[in-house]
C-alpha cells in the first residue's frame, strides 16, 4: 500500500462528480488533454479577478503583479524540470509551436546534403515541422523504425555525419513507449547534431530532468499537465537558445526597434512576441505545484500499477489486441488496443454511452497505425486521478461493445 | 440511447454489404478520407447515358461510413442520374438534419436507419463520406449529382 491517496485527489477534480449519459464518468483520455484540479482552476479565476494587468510593460500595480507572477511560474516550471535557469524556459502556445520554434530557427543552418532525423513513433507535431523544414531548406528527413513489440528501432546507423538535428518522442502518445534516449543523445552529440525530445507525454507524468536527458531542446505542453490550454513550454541551453533567430516578430521580443531595423531581446523574450498567455502561464505554475506537492515519484507509481492492472485486464477481454509493449517497464499509462471486428470509431461510441471516454482514431500518429497495420486504434490513457474501478468500468463496457457487434 | 445509432439495419448492412468489391469498367472514380479519424472509401461509377449501370466501391472504417456505402450502393445503382439526384438530395437533407427530419422510406429505403445517426454531429461525417464520394466519381463519370455537400 503506497501513501497515495486516489480518492483524496480525486476530490480535487470537480469534473471527476459529473455524470456522462446518465454514468458515472470514466475518464481514460488524459494523453489528449487532463482534467484540472480546484487549485488550478482557482488560480486561474483569482488573477482575472484581482491581479489581471499585461506583463513587462506596465509601471502600474497590477501590471507589476501580474508580471510577478508570470515570472514566477517561469521559475516553477525551470525548477520542475531541473532547467539551469529560468531563462531557458521560453513559453508558446503548446508543444507543437515548441517544436515548430525551433524548427524554424533551423531554417538557414541546413541546406541540401544534411539530414534531419525522426522516428516513426512520432505525433504529427514532431513530424510535420521537420518535413516543412526539409521542404524548405532541401535537407532529407530520415527515422528510427519501430519493432514489433513498439520499441524504437536502434538497430541502423540512422544518425550520420550528416545529421544536423534529431527530433525524437520521449514517451510515445500512442504506444505508451517511454524511450530511453540516452544512446540517441550520445550519437547525435558525437556526430555534433542537437537533439530535441517531444515530451509532452512525459513531463505530465514522471519526473523529468533536463540534465539528466542531456538534451538541447525539449517541448511539453501545460493541458496535458492538469495545466489550461493555450500555454506550451520550449526548454533549450541557454547558450543555444541564445544563437537562435527569432520566431515570430512583435512586441516583447525587441531590443530597439527603429523605422529600418531592430535588434532583438535575449531569451526568453526573443521568442514570446506579443501579449503571452498570462493567466494561463500563471495557472501551469500552479499545476506544477499540485504535481510537485504530490511528488513525481508517487504518481508514476500510481500510474504504473494501474497500467500494470489494465494491461493484464485488458488481454483478459477475447478479441483485444493491445498495441506496443506488453508489460509496464518502459511504458507510460497510455494503452492503445483493437478490438477484433470492430472499428475503434464504434467502439468508443458504445464506450461513451457507457459513461467511458477513451479516444479513437489515428491519435495524430498516423504512421504508427500502419506500421502495425491498422486504420485507427482505440486509446485508454491515465493519469494520477485514474482508479482500478475506472478500468473495471472499461472492461464492463468493451464486454457491451462486443455484444452489440457480435 | 444506442439503440436509435446501432439499428439493426445499419449493423446487418456493415456485416453484410452489399455491392461491395472495385469493379471494372468505370467511368469515374473518387477516393475520399475521414482524416480524422482515417476512415476511407474508394468508389467507382459506370454511366451508360445518365443510367448509373454500376456503383462499386471499397473502404475501410467504421460501421457508419462502411454500412452508408452498402446503402448507397443498394439505392442507387441502377437508377437514373436525376432519380439519384433525388435520393442523394433527401439523404443529404436527412443527415444535415440534426435528428429533426423525418426520412421518407419510399425515396431511402434502408437509409432511413440513418435517422439516429444524425443526432451524433461527430458522426454524420462518417455517413456521408461514401455519399461525397459518389458525388466525386459521378461527376468524373460525366453523371452531374447535386445538391451540394456541406459536411
Amino acid at each position: 500500500m503506497t501513501s497515495f491517496d486516489v480518492e483524496k485527489v480525486r476530490a480535487d477534480f470537480p469534473i471527476l462528480d459529473r455524470l456522462v449519459n446518465g454514468h458515472p464518468l470514466v475518464y481514460l483520455d488524459s494523453a489528449n488533454t487532463s482534467q484540472k484540479p480546484r487549485q488550478v482552476i482557482d488560480t486561474l479565476r483569482e488573477h482575472y479577478e484581482l491581479h489581471n494587468g499585461n506583463v513587462s510593460r506596465s509601471v502600474h500595480t497590477l501590471g507589476t503583479e501580474a508580471t510577478e507572477a508570470y515570472e514566477a511560474a517561469r521559475g516553477t516550471i525551470a525548477r520542475f524540470i531541473g532547467a539551469a535557469s529560468s531563462d531557458e524556459v521560453v513559453f508558446t502556445k503548446n508543444s507543437t509551436e515548441a517544436i515548430n520554434l525551433v524548427a524554424h530557427a533551423f531554417t538557414t543552418r541546413l541546406g541540401p546534403g544534411d539530414e534531419v532525423v525522426v522516428s516513426e513513433m512520432e505525433h504529427h507535431s514532431n513530424l510535420v515541422p521537420w518535413q516543412l523544414l526539409c521542404e524548405r531548406t532541401g535537407a532529407t528527413l530520415k527515422w528510427f523504425g519501430v519493432t514489433d513489440s513498439g520499441r524504437l528501432d536502434e538497430s541502423q546507423p540512422v544518425i550520420t555525419e550528416r545529421t544536423k538535428i534529431v527530433s525524437v518522442v520521449h514517451m510515445s502518445n500512442i504506444l505508451g513507449t517511454v524511450n530511453d534516449v540516452s544512446r540517441i543523445v550520445a550519437r547525435a552529440h558525437e556526430v555534433g547534431a542537437a537533439v530535441m525530445l517531444d515530451c509532452s507525454q512525459s513531463v505530465p507524468h514522471f519526473g523529468v530532468d533536463v540534465q539528466q536527458l542531456g538534451a538541447d531542446f525539449i517541448a511539453f505542453t501545460g493541458h496535458k499537465m492538469l495545466g489550461p490550454t493555450g500555454i506550451g513550454v520550449l526548454w533549450g541551453r541557454y547558450d543555444l537558445l541564445a544563437d537562435l533567430p527569432p520566431f515570430l516578430g512583435g512586441g516583447s521580443m525587441i531590443e530597439t526597434v527603429t523605422l529600418e531595423r531592430t535588434t532583438y531581446a535575449a531569451p526568453p523574450a526573443r521568442f514570446e512576441a506579443g501579449t503571452p498567455p498570462i493567466a494561463e502561464a500563471i495557472a501551469l505554475g500552479a499545476a506544477a505545484d499540485y504535481l510537485s506537492a504530490l511528488g513525481m515519484d508517487a504518481i508514476h507509481a500510481h500510474e504504473q500499477e494501474i497500467t500494470a492492472y489494465a494491461l493484464g485486464a485488458l488481454a483478459d477481454v477475447p478479441g483485444v489486441r493491445i498495441f506496443g509493449p506488453a508489460t509496464v517497464e518502459g511504458r507510460g499509462g497510455t494503452v492503445s488496443f483493437a478490438v477484433e471486428g470492430v472499428h475503434p470509431h464504434d467502439v468508443g461510441q458504445i464506450l461513451d454511452a457507457d459513461g467511458v471516454e477513451v479516444r479513437v482514431g489515428h491519435h495524430c500518429a498516423r504512421p504508427v497505425c500502419a506500421r502495425f497495420g491498422v486504420p485507427a486504434m482505440t486509446r485508454a490513457s491515465f493519469y494520477l486521478y485514474t482508479t482500478t474501478g475506472e478500468i473495471d468500468a472499461l472492461v464492463r463496457s468493451l464486454h457491451h461493445v462486443r455484444k452489440v457487434f457480435g | 440511447m444506442l439503440d436509435g445509432l446501432y439499428q439493426e439495419i445499419i449493423l446487418d448492412h456493415y456485416k453484410h454489404p452489399h455491392g461491395r468489391g472495385l469493379r471494372e469498367p468505370f467511368g469515374g472514380e473518387a477516393h475520399h478520407v475521414n482524416p480524422t479519424c482515417g476512415d476511407e472509401v474508394t468508389l467507382r461509377v459506370a454511366a451508360d447515358g445518365a443510367t448509373l449501370t454500376d456503383i462499386s466501391y471499397d473502404g475501410q472504417g467504421c460501421s457508419i461510413s462502411q454500412a452508408s456505402a452498402s446503402v448507397l450502393h443498394e439505392l442507387l445503382n441502377g437508377r437514373s442520374a436525376a432519380e439519384a439526384t433525388a435520393v442523394h438530395e433527401a439523404f443529404v437533407t436527412l443527415m444535415q438534419g440534426r435528428g429533426n427530419v423525418t426520412p421518407d422510406e419510399d425515396v431511402l429505403g434502408d437509409g432511413v436507419a440513418f435517422a439516429g445517426v444524425a443526432r451524433y454531429p461527430a458522426r454524420v461525417k462518417c455517413a456521408l463520406l461514401p455519399w461525397m464520394a459518389f458525388k466525386d466519381a459521378a461527376a468524373r463519370a460525366g453523371v452531374g449529382i447535386s445538391p451540394e455537400v456541406n459536411a
